[in-house]
């Protein structure tokens, strides 16, 4: 059921919205609580309004592939689970929870933020791969900016684990102090165009009445690393350009609250 | 070897530090988180709701339906691939059973009950922590019940009957038993049986007695945390108005006014 489908473009429209936020505004509070899980290498949890995700890191150690044989490699999943939200179902992963894992995958895999090749131990045989997991807990909206920030500060959480010199198995109950080898910090804000206006951090109401929304994966220099264009209305260069600047403004607004949080 | 002290220094009857709320999933009609340890379930409850597909409707009861999973970094070894697994499914199987014998399931004929739990972190004792969570979240979602389930795992540690083993102690050289267990608060009837290792006869009743006791303070525990969103003070204050303390986090609406 699709509550408020045509009120909250009618709000839009006037720059106001259901809960009384500015268009630009985020939902407060926004809380980044890393090191959740002690068997995980690296977690966050993230919490903006409502919306409540957890990020997971594992590492292990897998031959590289053969086009890449100095370099390790990252994996980013998505679990959209059925205790955080009436709409999940149990089963194989929905289209939703495939491109929210995908676009995170490529905010921080074209980002360059973690170096490959520091994570290769030896070419051809032996290398570090990160497998990050997205689990939702309460979805009320945006898994998009709260996944990606739950992802970057489980990424500067995680430490490596233990290796046996002489059998190379991995001991995942000891961690060293040794972290990932991130070059970069990039975060993801989405701007949603609803009846002509832009907002950002949509609850889940207003997830399910926008026309457009672009999602901006950016370091903190404000290169851009990803991008992800979604809804079934069209937008106009001006449009992005509008969005992009929001979008990179936003992300310095995420940066700090990170900051604060770590 | 003979096991004299616990590898974490605890009594033989001792649980390790528990922590448990209720109502911290604003999505769900009813939610708990439980820790026991290194190990933590969140439980939602949704419903009753529409069964589906309908030839499951029953128009004389309720379908009450468990879900439990670990989350893919919960595990102490390497990364759990996601997804129900066989292990999954058979807790999933043993915690409805555990439960059902207090649900009434003739108050939503036709209808579905779904109790998902998933646990962040583990560290043994994961299908019990997750039937106690899943108890705190029913009363939280007003599920009509006749009484409530807590739950624990006893065993016996190369010769010492003990409560709530760790992962250490389940894979203690020696002889170990794990035997995870859920009791009925006023019957004293066992929902949950399973064991695996090797113990006597005498030591099994033994460890159902500690089980007696242990169960005991997990259902104070799950009492505390309803209390604490339910219950008001003689004041009227000090209570949470039927939001537990974990909700103003989640707020956003009210609490800009």
């Amino acid at each position: 059921m699709i509550i408020n489908k045509d009120l909250v473009p009618e709000l839009a429209s006037q720059g106001k919205r259901l809960d009384n936020r500015r268009l630009d505004e985020y939902r407060e509070p926004i809380l980044v609580e890393t090191d959740i899980s002690w068997t995980a290498e690296g977690s966050a949890k993230v919490q903006i309004g409502k919306t409540v995700v957890m990020a997971g890191v594992k590492l292990s150690i897998e031959k590289p592939y053969n086009d890449t044989s100095d370099e390790g490699g990252i994996t980013v999943n998505a679990e959209l689970l059925p205790l955080s939200s009436p709409e999940y179902e149990t089963g194989p992963p929905s289209i939703k929870a495939i491109e929210l894992a995908r676009v995170t995958d490529r905010g921080i895999r074209e980002a360059k933020a973690i170096d490959f090749k520091k994570l290769c131990i030896e070419p051809g045989v032996k290398a570090w791969f990160v497998v990050i997991d997205i689990i939702t807990i309460n979805d009320d909206g945006n898994l998009f900016d709260a996944s990606a920030l739950a992802v970057l500060a489980a990424l500067k959480s995680a430490k490596f684990p233990e290796v046996d010199p002489e059998t190379g198995a991995i001991d995942y109950k000891k961690k060293t102090d040794k972290s990932l080898p991130l070059t970069k910090e990039p975060l993801t804000v989405t701007v949603y165009k609803v009846k002509g206006k832009l907002m950002v951090d949509p609850n889940k109401y207003e997830e399910q009445a926008y026309d457009a929304r672009l999602t901006v994966a950016s370091d903190s220099k404000g290169t851009i690393s990803a991008l992800q264009k979604g809804g079934f209305h069209p937008l106009t260069a001006e449009d992005i350009s509008q969005m992009v600047d929001i979008a990179l403004d936003k992300a310095k607004f995420l940066r700090g609250k990170l900051n604060q949080s770590l | 070897m003979v096991y004299k002290q616990r590898l974490d220094g605890r009594k033989i009857d001792e649980l390790r530090p528990m922590e448990a709320k209720a109502g911290v999933i604003p999505n769900a009609d009813g939610s708990a988180s439980f820790k026991i340890g290194k190990t933590w379930a969140l439980a939602a409850v949704y419903g009753p709701r529409e069964l589906y597909p309908k030839f499951l409707q029953d128009p004389k009861k309720g379908l009450l339906r468990c879900h439990y999973g670990m989350m893919p970094f919960s595990g102490s070894g390497e990364r759990i691939r996601p997804g129900n697994s066989r292990r999954a499914q058979e807790i999933s199987m043993v915690m409805t059973s555990a439960l059902e014998p207090v649900v009434d399931l003739s108050a939503f004929p036709n209808a579905v009950v779904d109790i998902f739990v998933d646990l962040p972190q583990t560290d043994a004792g994961t299908r019990c922590a997750a039937i106690s969570a899943a108890a705190i979240a029913l009363a939280d979602a007003g599920i009509p019940m006749t009484d409530m389930v807590s739950s624990v795992a006893v065993g016996e540690v190369d010769g010492m009957v003990c409560a709530d083993l760790t992962y250490n102690e389940e894979s203690y050289e020696g002889i170990v038993s794990d035997i995870p267990v859920a009791m009925l608060h006023k019957t004293k009837g066992i929902s949950l049986l399973q064991m695996d290792g090797e113990i006597s006869k005498k030591n099994l009743v033994k460890a159902l007695e500690l089980a007696e006791a242990a169960t005991e303070k997990v259902y104070e525990l799950q009492k505390k945390a309803l209390t604490e969103k339910y219950v008001r003070d003689q004041d009227g204050k000090g209570n949470n108005n039927g939001k537990s303390e974990y909700e103003p986090e989640f707020e956003t609406e009210d609490s800009r006014e």
